[in-house]
């Protein structure tokens, strides 16, 4: 029982420092700053803890939770993500005073439920950590009380957010019913072709992942509560849940759904070119950076995704490797953003943008090489063509064309056009610091391509 | 040799441009335009150099350097043979005369002007060295970037639309080699062309895998009917743009046909001459009477481009020794030629700010040095004996002779219409009344434009008397490259049934 505390304790250490850290902010007045000085604290040290705790697989907790290096190396990535997002966002918190205690704390609560859900090794404990994280990133939406469209947002994600959580547990349940298990190793031995009614459960738990990760035909939320909600949550939004959802997803097809793999396989291919056809087509007409961005975000998880089809674990370690990539580059994209700045006021037309590193940011968005960008889709489709998806390849390709019409719009938007009024010239060394950090990831990547590709297939192989 | 004098060359440019990034911005931009020459023409040098250390004598790539890249799949290989070294030199070549006719017409944003040419010679000369598809691919993309900047943020009124074409007709183009890359890197393991040529590509696999690789090559050569791009391209960037879009960015698709498409497929090649030698044909004969309709003097040259080019392709899928070095030729000729005719183009427009013919009429009465220079080019761009252009379309028509009589006949139509395109543009700029006062008040050419142009026509008229120097350097590659050839096609004829 100790042994297993002592493996639990990432998780034991967030959930007392998130405790003590409210009560701070209840206590003291005027507490947003400290509380955030502190969350920074407490995510590092989360991720140190992480970092020490050990390879190798272990499950504890009657076989309930499991720590592998995969699941680890996710969580250090959430961390690390989440503090570049709150460091970048803090001038825009204080100036559209949204500065409250709480929010440093429910990013905290919503990176805790994330933790429970990629460690979770059975249905109740994910679907638990599902709706840890999704109810404090309602909030995180609607944080901005006063402002109406904030709280739109916020409605708006709860309310079909909390249709898909329904929909996976419905799937959840079936799963149970069908497999007599919750526990993800029995139910994949107990899956076959021939369990039409637990393929059903699969189709119903898949539909709520999508849901998570934007997929096409799920995403209808994402323009709106991107747009709706504040700036720094949105940055948020478009890094940590969606690579937690597509870890979750890789975790899914690993262990409960190993057996069925053409049935899930027809699934994730037609999520997946519909997301990049997308993501491609709906975001040309966009005039708002942040909804340009969520259709972009929507388009990146289809190339992800074309990944996972592949069912094999060189398609799930580019997959991951994919994403880093993108975290990279939207974490970028998303500091020229906070840059963007006319007469005090923050601005989101694309009309007003500025800056030699959104042009390398938004060329690697495109993926255009020698940028990381370029090598996220080589593996991608390098596994894709492999397996002999050529369909998927050719139009995950012919996809990229069409996306890169929009990201050269931007670009013509800040180099070809002569802006009106110049834009405000922000000097914080928070955002460019970020910014520079990425830009230099992503331009120096093609020095040593294979260096990601190596540290994650080592992980899959350790499973 | 250790010293990796390929590397050296490729990443030397980069490395100016990123003294140039670091230097302060000025109003002037005088230190850039220094650290930018100097770096250009030390770059030539040394590629000098390399042609004059390579061993003409072998068919064997020459300077290889090799390095792991991509976890031991895909190796960083860098390589010439005596086809890849001309382009290195040209490029390297024509450089630093792109840089020192910008002095004059680049008004804005010198220094990030600057910072992309360099940056476009590097991703130039690593697709002529690159002896991996993967690498070839990289630099050939990586172009994109800063051309699309030069014709956006510097061109004319209409460059927003140009950028815009050129790029997505080049990328759409590419991401069809792109999959194919990869499926070659599935079918034999590797991506290094040296291996592969021994592997043998199956021949099933041969059509579908050419015909990813032409999408590619013939929108970047380009050949009729996806030309369309290069007029609207050439017509709004800016002189030095236009001059690094002539004389380069279009070679490397032939270069292309010639390292890639060839030696991998065989087979495929033999069995889509008629495609080519149609598509040639119509470019050389369309284009050229589209060109003869032109208003605008920099479209007119940008069709004769076109046509140019048809005669390369003609030449490279004749797969005989004069055929293919004849393209070789009239690759490295055309882009001494079309450099300098669009500079010319461009020392009108700086000093009235037109391209159109009928701006012009009796320059020569105003600028005799001027239209004594574009002359030389203009007939040298109709294939006259005694200049370079002649000896390529000559060497070519010889090879295409010997495969098909009336190809070559067709072809030779395009010479006279050559001919004919190109003396109406000097008749009608540089003879005639001078009907448009302000062309009493031009400057003749001042010493940067007279040294430049002067300098491309002594290599033109050189080359035109001397082809040794370069026939001699290509002759054992093409003819390694020939005779490979015919041993793959009958290795496949035979060894399928």
């Amino acid at each position: 029982m100790m042994d297993n505390i002592n493996i639990l304790f990432p998780e034991i250490f967030l959930s007392l420092s998130i405790l003590s850290a409210l009560m701070i902010g209840v206590f003291v007045k005027n507490s947003y700053e400290i509380v955030t000085k502190l969350t920074y604290v407490i995510l590092i040290l989360t991720a140190f803890i992480i970092f020490n705790s050990g390879a190798g697989k272990v499950e504890y907790f009657s076989d309930s939770f499991i720590k592998n290096p995969f699941v680890d190396f996710i969580k250090i990535l959430i961390l690390l993500s989440t503090i570049a997002v709150l460091n970048m966002s803090q001038s825009f918190i204080r100036n559209n005073k949204i500065s409250k205690f709480e929010y440093p704390i429910i990013i905290m609560l919503s990176i805790l439920g994330m933790f429970f859900m990629l460690s979770s090794n059975d249905l109740i404990i994910f679907y638990l950590g599902l709706e840890l994280q999704s109810l404090s990133l309602y909030i995180l939406a609607a944080i901005d009380r006063d402002n109406i469209r904030s709280t739109e947002s916020g409605i708006k994600y709860f309310v079909l957010s909390a249709l898909s959580s329904g929909l996976l547990l419905y799937g959840c349940s079936l799963l149970y019913g069908f497999t007599g298990s919750i526990n993800f190793e029995i139910i994949s031995s107990e899956l076959n072709s021939n369990n039409t009614g637990a393929i059903f459960a699969m189709v119903f738990i898949l539909v709520g992942l999508a849901f998570k990760i934007s997929a096409v035909p799920f995403h209808m939320w994402t323009p709106d509560v991107y747009e709706g909600s504040p700036t720094s949550i949105t940055s948020f939004f478009s890094v940590v849940p969606k690579v937690v959802g597509i870890a979750v997803l890789i975790r899914f097809m690993m262990s409960p759904f190993k057996n069925i793999i053409l049935e899930w396989q027809t699934i994730i291919i037609f999520i997946s070119i519909s997301s990049m056809i997308l993501g491609a087509v709906a975001a040309i007409g966009q005039s708002n950076i942040k909804r340009l961005m969520a259709y972009s975000s929507i388009g990146h998880i289809g190339y992800a995704l074309a990944g996972i089809a592949t069912g094999t674990l060189s398609g799930y370690s580019s997959t991951i490797v994919y994403m880093i990539i993108y975290v990279v580059m939207n974490i970028g994209a998303f500091g020229c953003i906070f840059l963007m700045k006319k007469e005090g006021k923050y601005v989101e037309g694309i009309n007003e943008l500025s800056g030699i590193a959104l042009l390398i940011i938004l060329f690697s968005l495109a993926g255009i090489p020698p940028l990381a960008g370029f090598f996220a889709k080589f593996y991608i489709f390098m596994t894709v063509i492999e397996n002999e998806m050529y369909m998927l390849a050719i139009i995950g390709l012919l996809t990229t064309v069409v996306s890169a019409y929009y990201y050269l719009k931007v670009i013509k938007i800040i180099y070809f056009d002569d802006l009106k009024t110049p834009l405000d010239l922000i000097k914080n060394i928070n955002i460019t610091g970020t910014i520079f950090i990425s830009c230099i990831i992503l331009i120096s990547f093609f020095l040593y391509p294979s260096y990601l590709n190596n540290i994650i297939n080592a992980i899959f192989l350790n499973q | 040799m250790n010293f990796p004098i390929l590397s050296t060359i490729i990443f030397l440019p980069l490395l100016g441009s990123f003294f140039i990034f670091l230097s302060k911005n000025e109003e002037q931009s005088k230190s850039s335009i220094y650290v930018s020459l100097f770096t250009s023409i030390a770059n030539f040098l040394l590629s000098l150099f390399l042609w004059f250390s390579f061993d003409v004598n072998t068919e064997k790539f020459q300077f290889v350097e090799e390095s792991n890249w991509i976890s031991g799949l895909i190796k960083f290989k860098l390589g010439v043979d005596g086809i890849s070294i001309l382009f290195i030199v040209l490029t390297a070549f024509i450089t630093p005369i792109c840089i020192i006719s910008c002095i004059n017409s680049v008004k804005s944003r010198v220094k990030e002007f600057l910072i992309a040419i360099l940056v476009l010679e590097t991703f130039m000369i690593g697709v002529f060295c690159s002896l991996d598809l993967v690498i070839f691919y990289l630099f050939f993309e990586a172009g994109l970037i800063p051309m699309f900047l030069i014709i956006g943020v510097w061109g004319g009124p209409k460059r927003v639309y140009s950028a815009f074409k050129f790029f997505l007709y080049t990328l759409l183009g590419s991401v069809l080699m792109l999959i194919a890359i990869i499926s070659i890197f599935w079918i034999t393991g590797t991506t290094d062309i040296t291996q592969i040529y021994e592997i043998k590509i199956p021949r099933e696999f041969q059509y579908i895998l050419w015909l990813a690789f032409f999408s590619s090559f013939a929108v970047k050569m380009p050949m009729w009917p996806v030309h369309t791009w290069l007029p609207d391209a050439h017509v709004e960037a800016p002189t030095a743009g236009s001059v690094i879009l002539a004389a380069i960015l279009l070679k490397m698709a032939g270069y292309g046909f010639l390292r890639f498409s060839i030696p991998l497929f065989p087979v495929a090649s033999e069995y889509f001459i008629p495609l080519i030698y149609s598509l040639s044909i119509i470019a050389i004969i369309y284009t050229s009477l589209v060109a003869l309709m032109q208003e605008d003097m920099k479209k007119l040259i940008a069709y004769s481009s076109v046509a140019h080019m048809g005669y390369v392709t003609l030449g490279i899928f004749t797969f005989n020794q004069q055929g293919i070095e004849g393209s070789i030729y009239q690759m490295i000729s055309h882009g001494l030629i079309s450099a300098a005719l669009f500079l010319c183009v461009g020392v009108l427009y700086d000093r009235l700010h037109s391209r159109m013919i009928s701006s012009y009429g009796g320059v020569v009465n105003h600028l005799p040095k001027y239209s004594f220079i574009f002359i030389i080019f203009v007939l040298a761009g109709l294939g006259l004996p005694g200049t370079s252009g002649f000896i390529g379309e000559f060497l070519v028509l010889v090879g295409v002779f010997q495969k098909n009589y009336l190809v070559a006949i067709l072809a030779s139509i395009g010479v006279i219409l050559g001919a004919a395109y190109m003396l109406w543009l000097a008749k009608r700029v540089v003879f005639g009344e001078v009907k448009n006062p302000k062309i009493s008040n031009l400057k003749d050419l001042n010493l940067a434009e007279g040294s430049i142009l002067s300098i491309l026509a002594i290599c033109v008229i050189f080359f035109g008397f001397y082809p040794e120097p370069l026939i001699n350097t290509m002759s054992v590659s093409v003819n390694n490259l020939i005779n490979n050839y015919q041993v793959d096609l009958i290795y496949h004829l035979t060894s399928s049934k």
